[in-house]
């Protein structure tokens, strides 16, 4: 596979990044990045070292000029991979806020990590109930349904100018498809983004509202607080993506099916094998959260409601 | 009547859904099948998950009937601890 670090790419933007992946050759990782300048979202570095940790030892990177390559570094993005990449990073240099490329396989990591997350992200306690939601959610979503033997690869970086957080988790397990399709029947990559996203659905059983452990509602309740924070969302699995963009009115109206939300779709990428999460949470929206379960919950109940209703047998008029 | 305080199994971000199914397992449903009343403390909690709460108590809710919510106290609950809650008894109920 071979991977471009672009000048731009943000979740805005990300679509011409997925696009640009060289997928030729799953053996190996071949980097290679913009001579100028490098301004990526987490999600991207998420996904390097999710795939340098499937094929290492077989990785390269071409030299960077860049004269923001040493964010990269920072970012602990060679570290994950396990290269070195011969770029001088002045430590004295401020970090900023952000959590470097960090590598997460077991339950109990994850609650470590999210003990340690706020205090690298300098957040307040409302600013950090959504971000921890979003975290835990996502990564016990790697844990339980992506068979990934390396776990989940998280990133996140604050941002100061437009005063959010960016997150992207990345995985190399089975893919939304094929852990969806173990309860239902998909045709493509983009019907199981489509049917993940939808509440109560999981791929542990086709029973409504879930087993003991999964209910299906953790990606509906994370596109939720992106909705509502008027923040981009993006999934991409297999060979399609969908991106929640940002919501044009002030009105807030989450819906059932995530096609019926402001969106994008592109169902013809590069194969990425696994699964690839982004969002932004801006920081300034955050005192909504309480607002947003009430919205989920009206939701939620309306979903269930709908898919009860449509089980109903109707009356046989002669 | 017993008391369980989430906050010494699961901390002030409850999330940990193999924590959940323990109290469940171990702690939540042995109580409850012998037809005694139960205390969830919720105190120190800040947070949780939708997740955290499903693995706590939709199984609970859907083997003993939903009248069991009658003998089941959620304590101290933060604002954003109900809603969470709220929410998911609303769906294993509607779902039942």
């Amino acid at each position: 596979m071979k991977i471009h670090l672009p000048n731009s790419a943000h979740l805005g933007n990300i679509d011409a990044f997925f696009k640009r992946i060289d997928t030729k050759n799953p053996n190996a990782l071949s980097i290679s990045a913009n001579k100028k300048w490098i301004s990526v979202h987490p999600i991207v570095l998420s996904m390097i070292a999710a795939y340098g940790a499937k094929v290492r030892p077989h990785i390269s990177c071409e030299a960077m000029t860049a004269k923001s390559a040493p964010y990269i570094v920072r970012m602990g993005l060679f570290d994950s991979l396990g290269i070195d990449c011969g770029i001088e990073v002045n430590e004295h240099e401020s970090a900023g806020r952000f959590i470097p490329v960090t590598q997460i396989k077991t339950s109990d990591q994850l609650s470590d990590f999210l003990n340690e997350m706020v205090p690298l992200l300098h957040l307040a306690p409302e600013q950090a109930r959504p971000i921890k939601y979003i975290v835990s959610e996502l990564t016990r979503n790697v844990l339980e349904h992506a068979s990934a033997p390396h776990g989940a690869f998280l990133t996140a970086q604050y941002f100061k100018k437009s005063n959010r957080i960016a997150v992207g988790i990345a995985d190399t397990g089975v893919g939304i498809r094929k852990s969806i399709n173990a309860s239902h029947a998909t045709g493509s990559d983009l019907e199981a983004i489509r049917l993940a996203l939808t509440p109560g659905i999981t791929g542990t059983t086709r029973r409504e509202g879930g087993t003991e452990q999964n209910a299906g509602a953790g990606l509906f309740f994370i596109k939720s607080i992106a909705n509502v924070t008027r923040d981009f969302f993006v999934i991409y699995s297999g060979s399609a993506m969908f991106k929640l963009l940002k919501r044009s009115t002030n009105k807030i109206r989450l819906h059932v099916d995530p096609f019926e939300d402001r969106h994008s779709v592109d169902s013809d990428l590069p194969k990425w094998p696994g699964t690839v999460v982004g969002i932004d949470i801006s920081l300034e929206q955050t005192a909504e959260f309480n607002v947003l379960l009430d919205h989920i919950r009206d939701t939620y109940d309306q979903a269930i409601r709908e898919r009860k209703k449509a089980k109903y047998r109707k009356p046989k008029f002669i | 009547m017993k008391t369980i305080r989430i906050f010494d199994h699961a901390g002030e971000f409850a999330e940990n859904k193999d924590v959940a199914r323990n109290l469940r397992t171990t702690l939540l449903l042995p109580e409850l099948n012998k037809g005694k009343p139960i205390v969830l403390d919720f105190d120190g909690v800040d947070s949780t998950t939708q997740s955290f709460i499903h693995a706590l108590i939709s199984d609970v809710i859907r083997k003993l009937g939903s009248d069991v919510l009658d003998r089941i106290s959620f304590k101290n609950c933060s604002i954003t601890v109900q809603k969470i809650i709220g929410i998911v008894t609303d769906y294993v109920q509607e779902g039942a």
